[in-house]
C-alpha cells in the first residue's frame, strides 16, 4: 500500500474509533450526573490511541528500513557482481532504488538495470509488513482504548497528557536536530584535526586547499587569514558603517522624533531588515564594488581589488543598521525616564543629556546588541560569496582582496571532491570554528543583556 | 509675609494637556526666605504647576501652559529666557530619588561640569564636598565616592539628588513629594535638610503629608481640580481655613 493511502486508511480508523468511543460514552451519560470527561474527550481519547501508535512506528520504521532493503539486495545473487563498498557501489545502488521506485528515467549503469527487480521485491515485501503493522498498532491500541472508555475513567485528564507528550516530542524535535549537527560537526572536524595538526590549521598563515601536499596537508590549510578576513570585515569594516548609522538613528528615534515621525521611520528600517542578503549580495557586486574600485585607483591604491573587503564589509553593515538600530532603540528605551527628566532638570541640553547619562546608561545594552550583530555578521554568507574573494590574503589594506570563513566553506563544498579528503574536511573544521565564535559571542551578549535588563527592574 | 519682593510671582497660569486643562488660572507668589508647601488630592495638578517653575513642561509634547511667570521679576516664558540657565537657577527634586548610573562624586560634579562652574579640579572637588555636607550627606559617603549613586538607600539617594541640585548653586528648589519613597527615618533627615537649607534657597515643595507641610512649610497653597483654592500662612491654612474644601482636606473629611 502507499504511504498516502494508508495514512489515509489510519485517519479513517481514528475517525472510527472517535465516533464509536463518543457514542459509548453517550450511551451512559445521565441526566443530574457529573462525569469527569464529557463523550468528546473519550472521542479523542481512542481517536489518539489509534493513529499515534501507528504513526510512531513508520517514523522509526521510515528510518530502519531502507538499510533493510538493501541487505535484503545485497543477499541476492545479482549484487555479487557489485564492486567492493565504496563510491561507486553507493551510487549504483542508488541508481536501481531509483529505478525501482520508478524514479529514473534510464539507467546509467548496467548493473543497477539488473539489480532493479531485487530492489522493487524487498521494497515490496517491506512495504507489506510496514502495512500490517501498522494496521495492526491501530487496532490494538484504538481497541484498548475503546474498552476503557466508561463513566468513572477520567478520559479528559488523559488526553491533556497526551497533548503534552505530543507538543514535547515537537520541541525535543528541534533541540535533537541541533544536537545531531553539532555531533556531526564535531564528528568531521575530529576526522580532520586527525589527519592536519590543530596547530596548522589554527595559527598557520598560508592558505590553498587546491594544492594540497598529502604528505603535509597541514602547511596549505593554515585558517589563519580566513578568521582575520572574517573579522575584519564582519568585526571591523561592517560594525564601522552599522555602528555610528544604528546608533544615532536609535537616539533620534527614541530622542527627538515626534510619534509621528517615529511611526513612519521604524516601519523604514524594519524593511531594510527584510532585504534578502541575496539582494545586498548584488548590489555589492554590481553597483558598490565598481565605484569603490575606481575610487581607490583615483587616489593612487594600485592594489584596489574589485573583491575587496570594504565592498562586502559596508555593504553586510548597511545590512545590520537596522539590527543594531533596533537594539540600541530597546537599550535606550529601557532607561528609566526619570533619568532624562534628572539631566534636563539640571539644565543639560538634550544632546548634553544624551551623551552623559542615556548612553553611559544604555552601554551594555547596545553592547550586548552589537556583539550579536557582530555573530550575525560573521556567519553572513551570501554576500560575501558574491562580492568577497577567493583568496586568502593577510591584509590591513580595505581595498585589497580577503575572504571569510564562510565563503571559503562554499568553494571547498562546491565542485566535485571526495568526501573524506583533507579539502573536504577543512569545511567542517571551519563551520565547527565559525558555530564555537559565534556560540561564544551570543551567549556573552545574552547576559551582558540579562544583566542589564535586571539592573533597571 | 517677609518685606522682600517674591522670588517667584505666577499669575493667571494656566496649563493644558492636549485639550484638557489641568491648571486653571493659578496665582501665586513664592517667597525668598521661606518653604511653599503645596497640598491637594492626587491629580490636582501640584506636580504640574510645580513644573510650570522650571520649565520642565516644556520636555511633555502635548503640554501648553499660558499665563505670567517671573524669577525675579523676568519672564520665564519670554523667548529670550535661556531654558538652560533657567533650570540651573531653578534645581529640582523628584518623587522617585533618580541618581544617574555613576559615581556618587560623578552625580554631584555633574551639574558644575556640564555648566563650566568649577576651573580646577579642587575646585570641583570642593563644590562636591560642600553640597554633600550641605545636604547632610557627607559624613556617610565621604569614604566611598567613588562607590555607585545607585547602591545608596532611597533615603541617601533622595539626599545625593538634594546635593546634586545643590551643586549648581540654584536660587530656588522644587521637591515633587521628595519623601514618598522614603521610611520615616530617612523622611526626618530631608525635613531637618529643608529646614536647613532655608534661607538660602527659596523652596517649593508638594507633599501628601499633612504633618510634613505643617512642619516644614511657612506658606501653604491647597490645590484642587486644577484650581488654586486657598494660600496663605502655613499655620493660618491649618488652624482657621477660609473655605470648606480646605478645612475637609485638611481634617481628612475629603472625598
Ligand atoms: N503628561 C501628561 N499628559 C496628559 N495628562 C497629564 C499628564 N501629566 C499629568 N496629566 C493630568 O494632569 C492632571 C494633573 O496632574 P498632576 O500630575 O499635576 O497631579 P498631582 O497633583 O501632582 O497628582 P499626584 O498627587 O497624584 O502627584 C491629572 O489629571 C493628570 O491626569
Ligand atoms: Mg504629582
Amino acid at each position: 500500500m502507499t504511504g498516502p493511502a494508508l495514512l489515509l486508511l489510519l485517519a479513517g480508523l481514528a475517525f472510527v474509533g472517535w465516533l464509536s468511543a463518543r457514542a459509548r460514552a453517550v450511551a451512559f451519560r445521565a441526566p443530574k450526573r457529573r462525569f469527569s470527561s464529557l463523550p468528546g474527550h473519550h472521542a479523542w481519547y481512542v481517536a489518539l490511541w489509534t493513529i499515534l501508535p501507528p504513526l510512531a512506528f513508520l517514523g522509526v520504521w521510515s528510518l530502519v528500513s531502507p538499510a533493510l532493503v538493501t541487505d535484503a539486495v545485497l543477499a541476492t545473487p545479482a549484487a555479487a557482481q557489485l564492486p567492493p563498498p565504496g563510491f561507486e557501489r553507493a551510487s549504483i545502488l542508488s541508481e536501481a532504488r531509483e529505478l525501482a521506485q520508478g524514479d529514473a528515467f534510464g539507467a546509467f549503469q548496467p548493473l543497477a538495470r539488473a539489480l532493479e527487480p531485487a530492489y522493487a521485491a524487498a521494497q515490496a515485501r517491506y512495504d507489506w509488513i510496514a502495512t500490517a503493522v501498522a494496521l495492526l498498532l491501530a487496532l490494538a491500541g484504538g481497541g484498548w482504548a475503546y474498552t476503557r472508555v466508561r463513566p468513572g475513567f477520567a478520559a479528559r485528564t488523559r488526553t491533556e497528557r497526551i497533548v503534552m507528550g505530543l507538543l514535547l516530542a515537537a520541541s525535543l524535535v528541534a533541540i535533537m536536530t541541533t544536537i545531531g549537527i553539532v555531533v556531526s560537526l564535531i564528528w568531521e572536524a575530529g576526522r580532520f584535526f586527525a589527519r592536519v595538526p590543530a596547530a596548522d590549521f589554527l595559527f598557520g598563515t598560508h592558505w590553498s586547499p587546491q594544492v594540497i601536499d598529502p604528505r603535509d596537508p597541514g602547511a596549505s590549510l593554515g585558517a589563519l587569514p580566513l578568521f582575520w578576513g572574517t573579522f575584519f570585515i564582519g568585526a571591523v569594516i561592517a560594525m564601522a558603517v552599522a555602528l555610528p548609522f544604528g546608533l544615532m538613528s536609535a537616539i533620534y528615534l527614541t530622542q527627538y522624533a515626534t510619534p509621528r515621525v517615529r511611526s513612519w521611520v521604524k516601519p523604514m528600517l524594519e524593511v531594510l531588515a527584510g532585504v534578502p542578503t541575496v539582494v545586498y549580495g548584488y548590489f555589492a557586486a554590481l553597483t558598490v564594488a565598481p565605484y569603490v574600485r575606481d575610487f581607490a585607483v583615483g587616489i593612487g591604491v594600485e592594489t584596489a581589488s574589485s573583491e575587496s573587503a570594504l565592498v562586502a564589509g559596508s555593504v553586510m553593515g548597511i545590512m545590520i543598521i537596522p539590527f543594531i538600530s533596533s537594539l540600541a532603540d530597546d537599550a535606550l528605551a529601557a532607561v528609566p525616564a526619570s533619568m532624562r527628566d534628572g539631566s534636563l532638570a539640571m539644565g543639560a541640553t538634550p544632546s548634553e543629556t544624551i551623551s552623559r547619562v542615556l548612553l553611559p546608561a544604555a552601554l551594555p545594552g547596545v553592547v550586548g546588541g552589537v556583539l550579536l550583530a557582530v555573530s550575525r555578521a560573521i556567519g553572513e554568507t551570501m554576500i560575501v560569496v558574491m562580492a568577497a574573494s577567493g583568496v586568502a590574503n593577510l591584509t590591513l589594506n580595505p581595498f585589497e582582496s580577503t575572504t571569510t570563513v564562510t565563503r571559503q566553506i562554499v568553494d571547498l563544498l562546491t565542485g566535485e571532491a571526495e568526501f573524506d579528503s583533507p579539502k573536504t574536511l577543512a569545511a567542517f573544521a571551519l563551520g565547527l570554528t565559525l558555530f564555537v565564535i559565534t556560540f561564544l559571542l551570543n551567549m556573552i551578549a545574552l547576559s551582558v543583556v540579562r544583566r542589564y535588563r535586571e539592573a533597571y527592574e | 509675609m517677609s518685606n522682600h519682593p517674591p522670588k517667584i510671582t505666577a499669575t493667571h497660569v494656566n496649563v493644558w494637556y492636549g485639550a484638557k486643562k489641568a491648571i486653571d488660572d493659578v496665582s501665586i507668589d513664592i517667597d525668598q526666605d521661606s518653604v511653599t508647601a503645596l497640598i491637594g488630592p492626587s491629580g490636582c495638578g501640584k506636580s504640574t504647576f510645580l513644573r510650570t517653575l522650571n520649565r520642565m513642561n516644556d520636555t511633555v509634547a502635548n503640554a501648553r501652559v499660558q499665563g505670567d511667570i517671573r524669577l525675579d521679576g523676568e519672564d520665564i516664558y519670554s523667548p529670550d529666557m535661556d531654558v538652560v540657565q533657567l533650570r540651573a537657577r531653578v534645581g529640582m527634586v523628584f518623587q522617585k530619588p533618580n541618581p544617574f548610573p555613576k559615581s556618587i562624586y560623578e552625580n554631584v560634579a555633574y551639574g558644575p561640569r556640564i555648566h563650566g562652574l568649577a576651573s580646577s579640579r579642587s575646585e570641583l572637588e570642593g563644590i562636591v564636598q560642600t553640597s554633600l555636607k550641605r545636604a547632610g550627606l557627607w559624613e556617610e559617603v565621604k569614604d566611598r565616592l567613588s562607590d555607585s549613586g545607585t547602591a545608596l538607600s532611597g533615603g541617601q539617594q533622595q539626599r545625593l539628588c538634594i546635593a546634586r541640585a545643590i551643586a549648581v548653586d540654584p536660587e530656588v528648589i522644587l521637591m515633587d513629594e521628595p519623601c514618598s519613597a522614603l521610611d520615616p527615618i530617612a523622611t526626618a533627615k530631608i525635613e531637618e535638610l529643608i529646614h536647613a537649607l532655608k534661607g538660602r534657597y527659596a523652596i517649593a515643595i508638594v507633599t501628601h503629608n499633612m504633618q510634613q507641610a505643617a512642619r516644614v512649610s511657612q506658606r501653604t497653597a491647597f490645590f484642587h481640580l486644577g484650581q488654586l483654592v486657598e494660600y496663605g500662612a502655613t499655620t493660618e491654612i491649618f488652624t482657621n481655613p477660609r473655605e470648606e474644601r480646605t478645612r475637609d482636606y485638611i481634617t481628612g473629611r475629603y472625598g
